[in-house]
Order: structure tokens, then sequence, then C-alpha cells
């Protein structure tokens, strides 16, 4: 490291391309083993030795029969609870937001400490008192799969709170409502034709984070005996480790796809700015799968 | 009280009941004896020899990958700062680390079964191909060391989505003030970026140290017997009451669990406080 500070991309301290492919190549080999032996693990024959792709196959062939059924089920449960969920972010913390952005501004910072406090609070430590707040839940409402997603709201707070807030912070709320009100709109409309749609993108954001952490979740259903999708693939695993784990693969592959979706929503440019007539246009949202939250796997 | 106080109302119902009830009830059941009166016993429990190791081992296996994962993560952070944003590295990166380290959980499980189970890919090259045997002493993927590197797995991934803004706010003036003034890259790096970075890097940690403090997926699909680190040890609890002959454990377990992410997560915030000087 000696010489001076090359340029790379324009950024002065970027390491030279020899570095970087070196760090990335090698972090990157390492970390594709796990994923490559679960892919070598799903094409074994058997006991015979040899690779071939009947497992995979018969998976996708045998459709929504035998090992492959609870696990339908359940994804049915899991997205059944993102969309609740995504209905909690929507009704109760996006006006509530709005709410205090607009009339009680004194109250931002309260708003923000309750939201980031999950972060704090381990699934693991939240399950220890959910469980009797689930047992009173569950005589007044039934003990449906759905009633999770009350709990999930929870978890999923801090996250879509950054991402809805970052949004926020780039929108002129106040002018416009104001102008809104001026014109002769009422709070309704206010909310649903000029709030909303300028912080689409936010809101979409916050959405999306919540949909990929409720399909990860594996704690709570866990120890309340709910079924979800992590639940179902860890039981079946039990009986059947090849069908887990090619089920495995394609759920990370498909929440890869998702995430990338996230990312380009986070990325501020394409469609959403030319509709964005009042907004400090310079502030560039960070990517919301790029909240610093604990992540608890 | 402005009529459009009742709005912020159903927000605040529902943070009560499912956040502030369930926490202090997670917390205040370490304090009730099994009829409900107040009493210190069940926190005493915190320090029988059983809790003790299972905290102990908790907070060394946290703190080993998160020293591990910090560092790994930090380096590849920096293999990333000459590539667009925007661009399809980035994005890339980006979307992996988040489903690891979001998404993981029980799947990393497997991944290592698959790995360096019995039966594993690396288990099986190594034994056929050099002759080494990793479970000459006996299988440790089932207990705590097994752990250690699924942990990793999902540790570097975090410090790559953490720790990357901060070093993207380098700014390039800085570095090219530095060369200016005559200076080498060993002094800007010594000099101005890991003084500049060093809040941010320590606030990463903290968060990966909570991380896996806190994790519970991945250790609970690996390790089916046993109660390992303080999270396996909930599980018990939760599950069979009768763990070290004494009711409500779980609660106790919870509330030492909530003072050590007290105490990290306020060194967490303290740190960002300090590390936002220099990224606005």
């Amino acid at each position: 490291m000696s010489g001076g500070l090359r340029s790379v991309g324009g950024v002065a301290h970027a390491p030279g391309r020899p570095a970087r492919t070196l760090i990335l190549g090698l972090v990157g080999g390492i970390f594709a083993v796990p994923i490559l032996a679960m892919v070598e693990f799903t094409l074994r024959r058997g006991l015979a030795g040899g690779y071939d792709v009947h497992r995979w196959t018969e998976l996708l062939q045998g459709g929504l029969t035998g090992e492959c059924r609870p696990v339908l089920v359940a994804l049915g449960n899991s997205v059944g609870l993102a969309v609740g969920t995504v209905l909690i972010v929507l009704v109760l913390l996006v006006p509530t937001m709005l709410l205090v952005h607009i009339r009680f501004p004194r109250l931002r910072r309260v708003l923000e400490i309750v939201c980031i406090l999950p972060i704090s609070i381990p699934a693991i430590v939240l399950v220890v008192g959910l469980a009797p707040v689930f047992s009173v839940v569950a005589r007044v409402f039934g003990s449906g799969v759905w009633s999770l997603a009350l709990a999930y709201g929870i978890t999923v707070l801090p996250f879509a709170y950054r991402a809805i807030q970052s949004n926020l912070d780039g929108v002129d709320v106040r002018t416009l409502t104001e102008a809104a009100r001026t014109l002769g709109a009422g709070w309704g409309s206010v909310l649903l034709r000029v709030l909303v749609p300028n912080l689409r993108r936010g809101i979409l954001a916050g959405a999306f984070i919540a949909v990929a952490v409720v399909l990860g979740e594996f704690t709570i259903a866990s120890l309340l005996n709910r079924v979800n999708l992590q639940t179902a693939l860890v039981v079946v695993g039990k009986n059947d480790p090849y069908t887990a784990v090619i089920l495995s693969l394609i759920a990370l592959f498909v929440a890869f796809l998702l995430l990338l979706v996230i990312g380009r929503l986070g990325a501020p440019r394409g469609t959403s700015r030319r509709r964005r007539p009042i907004s400090r246009a310079a502030s560039p949202t960070p990517s919301p799968t790029a909240t610093p939250t604990g992540a608890r796997p | 009280m402005p009529a459009a106080a009742f709005g912020l109302l159903p927000f605040a119902v529902y943070v009560v009941l499912f956040l502030a009830v369930p926490t202090l009830i997670a917390v205040g059941t370490g304090f009730l004896d099994t009829d409900g009166g107040f009493t210190l016993d069940t926190v005493a429990t915190l320090g029988d020899p059983v809790v003790l190791t299972a905290f102990g081992s908790s907070i060394w296996l946290s703190a080993l990958t998160a020293v591990i994962g910090a560092v790994v993560g930090a380096l590849v952070c920096y293999a990333l700062l000459g590539a667009a944003p925007d661009g399809p590295l980035r994005s890339t990166v980006d979307s992996l680390s988040s489903v690891i380290a979001q998404f993981g959980g029980a799947m990393l499980a497997f991944a290592f079964t698959a790995t360096i189970g019995i039966q594993g890919m690396v288990t099986l090259v190594l034994q056929e191909r050099l002759g080494i045997d990793i479970f000459a002493d006996g299988v440790w993927l089932y207990e705590l060391p097994g752990l250690v590197l699924p942990y990793i797995y999902f540790q570097v991934p975090l410090m790559v989505i953490t720790f990357m803004p901060a070093l993207a706010s380098l700014k390039s003036t800085w570095a090219e003030a530095n060369a200016t003034l005559g200076g080498t890259t060993s002094s800007y790096w010594l000099r101005i970026a890991v003084p500049v970075l060093a809040p941010s890097f320590l606030g990463s940690l903290l968060l990966l140290f909570a991380n896996a403090f806190s994790s519970y997926a991945t250790a609970a699909t690996l390790i089916s017997q046993g109660a390992q680190i303080v999270p396996l040890q909930i599980r018990s609890a939760l599950t069979s009451e009768t763990m070290l002959g004494r009711e409500n454990l779980a609660g106790t377990l919870a509330l030492g669990m909530i003072l050590v992410m007290a105490v990290v997560m306020t060194g967490y915030s303290r740190l960002q406080a300090r590390a936002a000087r220099w990224q606005r």
C-alpha cells in the first residue's frame, strides 16, 4: 500500500481492481459453498452414488401432493400473515405517522422511539410475554393463524417506520396539506389523493420489507405453535430433508428476487420522481433493505 | 386537547397491547412466584450456574461471530467502494445480504447440515480426498461450536448492510485534501478514514452482537436437544415448566436478555449519534 490514492469510479479511496476482485472472489466463493452444498445434496441419487435431478422433477411434477402439501398450506398462511401485517402498517402506522407529522410534531421523537424499540427486544423475549396475551386473544377471537399478524405488526415496525420516514422527510407534507385544504379538499382526500401518492415509494418499500420479514419469521410462530412457511419447512426437514432443502433453495431464490425489487424501489430514480412535484428532490432515500436493524434469523 | 388527538388512539392501543404489555409480562414474571406474589427468588436464578453458563456461551458466541463478521463484512464493504451505488454488483450484493441476514434462519441450519453435516459435501470431500475427519473428536455441529459458522454466515451480510452507508459517506474530497497536503495512502486511512469510521464500525459491531445474541431460528433448528445458549434455554423453559425446578424461569431469562440488550443498544445509539456527525 504505497503511492498515491487511486481513483476508481470517482471514489478516490476505493481499492484497485485486483484487490476488489480478490476480496469479493474470496468471500463470495466461501459464501457460495453452503448454497452449492444444498444443491449438491438435492442432486444425490442415493446410496449408489452419482447425481441426477429426479428429486427436483418429482417434486415439481408432483405439484401439490405429498410432502409438499403442508408446506404449500403453510406458504398460504405466511402470505395471509404478510397481507395482514401490511394492512396493520397501512391502517395503523401510516395514518399515525402522518398525523404526528402534521399535527403533533413534538411527538415525533416519541413515535420514533416507540417504533424503533422492537429492535432491542428479541423475538424470543417478546414471545414469553406474547404467550399470555395470545391466550386472551384466542379466547376472544379464536386461535386462527391470522392472529399472528398482530405480533408481526410489532416486529416489522422498525423496518416499516424507517422506510416510510425516510420518504416522509423528503416530502413537504405541511405545504401539500395546506394547499389541498385551501383548495377545499376534505381530510379524506388529503390523505388518499395527496399524501399517499406522494409517499408511495416509502409505503411500498415499507410494505415489501414487511412481507420479507413475515415470510422469514420463525421464532414467534414456532413457540406459539402456529404453522407458517418456516416452521413447516423445519417439520418437513425432519422427515424428508431432500424436499426441505429443495423448497429452501426455491424460497431463498424467490426472496432474493423480492429483495432485488425492494432495492429498485428504494433507489432514488425511476417513474416515481415525475409524480413528486413538491419534494425536496435531492434527498436520496437510503435503501429500505439497508435498515440497520437486528435481523434475528 | 384537540380532537385530532383521538386519531393517535388506535396505534397507541395497538402498541400498548402487543408491545408494552408483552414486554412487561416477559420481564415482570421474573419477579413473580408461583402464587403471583412479588419475589426476588426467581431473579436470583440468574446466578444459577446453568443459567450463567448459558449467558456465558451466548455472549461468547455473539462476541466471536460479531468480531469476525464485522472484520470480514467491512472488507467486503471496502471492496464494494468502487462499484456504482445503483449498479448491478451493488444491488445484487445488497439483495443477497438481505436474504441471508433476514430470511436465512432455519434454512441456514439445512445449508450447514448439507455442508458440514455427517454426510455433508465438505465433510465428505475432506474425508475422501484429504483424509481429514472434521468430526474425529465427535460431532460438534449440533453443539455450541456448530453454531459459529452459521452465525458468521448471517453476521457478515448484516455487516455489509449496516456498514456500507458509513463507508460510502467517506468524501473523496478528504482523500484529495490528504493527497494535496502530501499525505500517503496509509496516512489517509490512519489519520482520516479510520477515526471517522471508528464509531460506525463499533456501532455495527454492537448491532451484530445484539443480532447474534437474540437470534433463535438457526440455533433452534440445528440443536433440537439441549439448551446451550439463552434463547434455547427460554425454549426449554417455555416448553417444560419444570426446568431447574423453578416456575417463571422464562421470565427471568427474558429479563436477563433485556438487560444485556439494553446495555448493547444504548452503546449502539451513542455510537450512531457520534457517527452521524460525519454523514451529513
